[in-house]
Formats: structure tokens, sequence, C-alpha cells
């Protein structure tokens, strides 16, 4: 049985307020250097809605152009928005910060979100609109709080303030008043991640054609951890967004792995459906208010609009072989072992070649690789360089050092056989999965005959080992499903069992 | 400059003396490693960690530039770094290096 | 005299370009000795 790809949903919020207040690069600048021209000069450099909308690798990120369609596009990207941007695409929506509050309001499980009244009565009526926003969802929404207590809250009892345009317009308080793992900064990153989940799991249910009460198991990826001072990283993203996502069937587990969790994620969620554990899983992740305006130092140095105020999700459904839809090559999958080590050959090898030698396969044989997609406008200015890019010249290298490439041909390789990056820097969201979507898609139509999906997670980050990881896999396409070759077998067995049993027939004599 | 690692570098300062110390960098790009050097020689250009406006003027390379790359084991440099190669602009990165070593190097 | 030889090393790698186990692994043999190796994350 094969485990195949049946819909990939990817959404954005455009989070302006959020960057100033929750991005750590800027909780950080305010701890360290409080009157600091950077924070001074921020809010000129926040975008609007309209211009994060109308931004080429956005709406690159949600479907609406293809990487190729992008890659061919007049850059700076930031002044050459697309026209006539609409909200909702192929694969999910780009949604305001305004109506996110709200989400993340009906998200809350434990009254820990408050929001002021007049704004609620308008936001209420613009999500009621949203052509997703069950009815169920929307009486999560709470009628609203006064100015007063929503100053209070942010400047008495510890709240994370929700601001609008530098205004409050509501609060996430904490959950606890000693235990810092229920911090409201804590509580709201988690809601946050939550939210953004919840809304790319509608898309999917929506769009899938698979009925919710069909899902059997979600793995949640993110890079959040949720728990209390007891079990710090308890768990369990994964139910909390199926419960309010409506999936009553599911249940489900938190996978980790930094930026390398997405594609551990959907080698797991293959698995379980390739072994019959369950029919249809889904791998899904929300965003990080963390990594809000991580590089804004840079970009407002540069006189570039902080490009970092998206917070992305995704999910994505693996369901048992439809004999349509392109699947998950289990046999050969990529991985960056303990015995790996550091160096960028080895990883190379680890997740690229090695698989590929054990399929018979050599690097150029694969059309489309995806590995770290981050899009390059907003780290070349933090002197990060164009990560997609290096990416694929150190695959490019590694044919060549294989023998498998010349090495002038090193950049028609780069050309052919990788993408312009289009991701916003969400940490795991850019690891390989953006372009599982666009497989999906390249795959059922022909254009392409294989793609091979990298992820990459930095683990020395958390100061527990110094190794780096990385998962691979390929997606081929379907060839439909597999029945003649099952009912040939069965009918083998049968003549085979026949003969036997006229054959024992035959040595035993006829007076038993 | 991660603020963590500026810390580090100020304290070995101290306790090995800033003349013994060569700080060995794997930026990837030119401008990267411009600022990490800029960091440990003339102070944090971005004022945000421990070594801003701390001139320790200290010896510092990619590990990419000839100076370093000719006391490394041919074949372990090979092995570890030399696909590199084909990927980084290293000439980019020796002119930012040169310039801030020009500038700022004091040993 | 050698630049490494008998040298305390900091090494901070870089995620994205070489990242400082590799580099520590080159400074086998160079006489230096590596006090602190780290590796940054742009992204």
């Amino acid at each position: 049985m094969k485990s195949v790809i049946t819909w990939a949903s990817y959404v954005l919020v455009h989070t302006p307020d959020m960057v100033i207040a929750n991005g750590s690069t800027q909780t950080t600048e305010r701890i360290v250097n409080p009157g600091s021209e950077y924070l001074q000069q921020l809010p000129k450099h926040i975008r609007s809605y309209e211009s994060a909308l109308s931004y080429p690798p956005n709406r690159c990120y949600i479907g609406d152009i293809t990487p190729a369609e992008l890659g061919a596009m007049e850059q700076p990207y930031y002044e050459n928005g697309i026209e006539n941007a609409e909200r909702f695409s192929k694969f999910g929506e780009i949604m305001p910060q305004d109506e996110f509050y709200l989400l993340i309001q009906a998200c809350d499980s434990f009254d820990l979100v408050f929001l002021e009244e007049n704004f609620v009565k308008t936001t209420k009526e613009k999500l009621s609109k949203h052509p997703l926003m069950r009815e169920d969802i929307l009486n999560r929404i709470k009628d609203g709080t006064s100015k007063e207590e929503i100053e209070r809250f942010i400047n008495e009892e510890h709240a994370e303030g929700l601001y609008i345009k530098g205004e409050a317009v509501g609060f996430v308080k904490r959950a606890h008043d000693v235990d810092t793992n229920l911090s409201a900064h804590i509580m709201l990153e988690n809601l946050v991640s939550k939210a953004s989940s919840v809304l790319s799991l509608l898309h999917t249910m929506d769009k899938s054609g698979v009925d919710p009460s069909e899902i059997e198991y979600v793995i949640e990826c993110s890079e959040e951890a949720c728990g209390d001072m007891n079990q710090r990283g308890g768990g369990n993203f994964a139910k909390a967004e199926a419960e309010i996502a409506g999936l009553l069937n599911a249940t489900g587990s938190d996978l980790r792995g930094f930026c390398a969790a997405p594609a551990h994620a959907m080698v797991t969620a293959a698995s379980l459906v390739k072994a019959g554990t369950f029919k249809h899983v889904i791998v899904t992740a929300g965003g990080s208010t963390a990594k809000l305006g991580m590089n804004g130092k840079d970009h407002v140095k540069k006189g570039l609009p902080v490009l970092e105020d998206m917070v992305a999700g995704f999910s994505i459904l693996v369901s048992r072989d439809d004999g349509v839809n392109p699947y998950i090559d289990l046999e050969h999958i990529g991985r960056h072992t303990v015995g790996t080590g550091s160096s960028p050959q080895a990883v190379t090898s680890s997740l690229v070649l090695h698989p590929l030698q054990s399929a018979n396969l050599r690097i150029p044989d694969i059309d489309k690789y995806a590995a770290e997609m981050q899009n390059p406008e907003i780290t070349k200015p933090a002197g990060a360089g164009d990560v997609p890019l290096a990416n694929f010249k150190m695959i490019g290298a590694l044919a060549v050092k294989e023998g498998q490439l010349e090495r002038k041909e090193l950049n028609s390789f780069i050309e052919k056989h990788g993408m312009q990056g289009w991701a916003p820097t969400q940490g795991h969201i850019p690891s390989g999965v953006p372009y599982v979507g666009f497989a999906r898609e390249a795959l059922l139509s022909g254009e392409i005959k294989n793609a091979m999906i990298v992820g990459k997670g930095s683990l020395f980050l958390g100061r527990l080992t110094n190794l780096f990881d990385g998962i691979s896999f390929m997606m081929l396409p379907n060839k439909g499903l597999e029945e003649e070759k099952q009912f040939d077998d069965k009918k083998l067995r049968l003549m085979l069992a026949d003969a036997l049993r006229k054959f024992a027939q035959s040595l035993g004599g006829e007076g038993e | 400059m991660d603020l963590e690692n500026q810390k580090r570098v100020m304290e070995f300062a101290e306790k090995y003396g800033p003349e013994n110390l060569v700080i060995i960098l794997g930026s990837a790009e030119g401008e990267a490693a411009g600022i990490a050097a800029e960091t440990v020689t003339a102070g944090d250009p971005t004022f945000a960690g421990p070594l801003t406006g701390v001139q320790l003027g200290l010896r510092v390379y990619h590990v990419c530039e000839e100076e370093i790359k000719n006391e490394i084991d041919p074949d372990i440099y090979d092995e570890q770094i030399s696909m590199m190669e084909m990927v980084l602009d290293i000439d980019d990165i020796v002119s930012e290096m040169t310039a801030i070593r020009d500038e700022f190097c004091k040993y | 005299m050698s630049l490494l030889e008998d040298k305390k090393v900091i090494i901070v790698g870089d995620r994205d370009g070489i990242p400082g186990p590799a580099i520590e692994a080159c400074m086998v043999g160079t006489g230096a000795e590596v006090v602190f190796s780290s590796t940054e994350c742009f992204v």
C-alpha cells in the first residue's frame, strides 16, 4: 500500500503589531537597549495588510503563483507587488491581524484572551463572513471587555497586549501566578501557533474533499512547547488543534525536531498510513511570534520594510492510496545520522546522495529539489545569504565531487533543479514542506517525474547537542492502484494451494 | 554575533590574553563574516551585545582563507570544507575579512 | 611561526556556511587548542 498526499494547505496571517510587541529581536532590544534608534525607527518600516497581501513571495506561499513564476518576477519584490491580489487562494489565505485576534480567542479554552467590546463587535462581523468559520467556532468568541480593564491587565497583571496600530484592543493574561511556563508571553506564543495551525486545518478539510470525521490522527510539528512547570514540553498541540478544527475522530501527538520536524512528521505520517494503522493522517503546524521581525534591525538599517511580519501555517493530508495522488517513497529515505557529522558535504551526502544511491539514481535524476525555501529577500540583507540557492549549490557541488555533473554545468543544474525561495523565516515552516503542494500538482500534471523534499534542523540551538539534523523523502507520481497485481497474487496462491492439496491427496491415498 | 558568543569571547580574552586567541569563522557570506570580524576587533556594530564599545582587536579569520587553510591537514580540509568552496563566495569573504583585519586587528 | 600553533581558538561557525564542528575537526594537528565552538543560525 502506498501513502499519498491528498492535499496541502498553506496560510499566512499578517501580524504587524505582533512584530513590535512579541518578536524576540524586539523584546530583547527593549531589555538591552530600551531607547534605541532601532525601536524608534521600526514603526515606520511596518507594512500595511494590502502591501503584505500583494507581496509576491506571500502569493507564492499560498499557491497563487508558482515558484517559477515568482523567479521570473522583477525584484525587489516589496516594490513590485501583484495587483488585485485577493485574500483567498488555491492553497489557503492571508488573514488580517484583527480577525486573527478573534480566532486566537476562539482557540482559547482557559479564559485567557480578552478583547475590547467595540473591537469584537466590528471584527466579528468581518470574521463571520469567512467561508470556513463554522458557527461553533464563532460562538467561542466572547462579547468583550472595557478599555480600562485591558489597560489594567497589561500594566498591573503581567498580561501581554494585543494591539492594532499600536492601540491595545485586548490581552492574553497569564495562566498561573508563579509558573513561568504558563506566563502570558508563552500562552500568547502557543495560542498564536494553535490558531494559525487551526486555520490551515480548516482549509485542508475544506479543499481535500475528505470528511473531517475520517481523520484519525494529527501530527503537529511546530517549534513551540506547551506544558507547565512539571512537564514543560508536555504537549499536545495536535489534539488541541484537532478539537477546534472539528476532527472528532482524531487523536494525535506532537513531533519536534527544530526546522526538520515537518519532514520527520511527513515520513511518520506516511509510515502510519502505509502500515495500515490509520487511513488519513494530517501533518500540521502553526507559526511563531518569536521569529517576527527576527532580522528587523538589518531591514530597518537598509531602508526595507520589515518583511518578517507574517505568521505562517500549513497542513498536509496524507492518505492511503487512491491511485491518483502522488505518493511518498518510503523505501529510500535520507537521514542525517549521529555518525554523519557536521561537514556540509557529509550532511548533503546523507540527505541526498545516499538515498538516491539506494534507489539506483543519480543527483541529476531528480527533477526538483526543495530544501530550505526561505525568501532570500528577507535573509540576504541580514547577511545570511540566499539559503535555498546555497542548498542547491551544495547538492550540485556534491554531484560534481561525485562525478555525476561537470563543474561547468553547476549553474544550469541549480537553475533546472532548484527554484526561487518564497517562504517566510518562520523556522520549521520553510524546511522543504512549502513545495509539497506545488510538487503534488506538478506530479499530477506530469510536469515533473519526481521531487525530493529535504528538511534540515539546527539542533544545537537547544544546547543539548552540537549535532545537526535532517531527513529527506522523495515524492513520486501515482501509476494507479495495485489491484491488478493483488488479484494475480491471490489467484496464484489459490492455484498453488489447490495443486498442493491434490499432491498431498495423491501421496496419502484415498483411504482417510 | 550571538550575545552568548560575544560573552564567551570576552571571557576567554580576559582568561588567556587577547594576544593568544584566534577566532575562526564559518560565515556563509562576506558581509556576515565582516560583521563578526568587526565584533571581535572593533566592538559589536549592532550595539546589542557585551562587546559593544569593546575593542579587543583579536586575530580573526574565515576558515576558507589561505592563512588558515594552509595550516589544516589537506585530507581533513577536503573531507570537511572543500565542497563549500564551490558554494561560498570566497573572494568576497576574503576581501571583507582583510579590510577588517587591516583596520582593527592589533596582533 | 605558524598562526595557530599554541593558540587558543574560538570557533564561530554558521549553519548555512561551515558549521562549528566541521571547523573543529580541522583543528586536529594544527597545534591549536579549541576552547569554544559554536554555530550560529540566522534563519
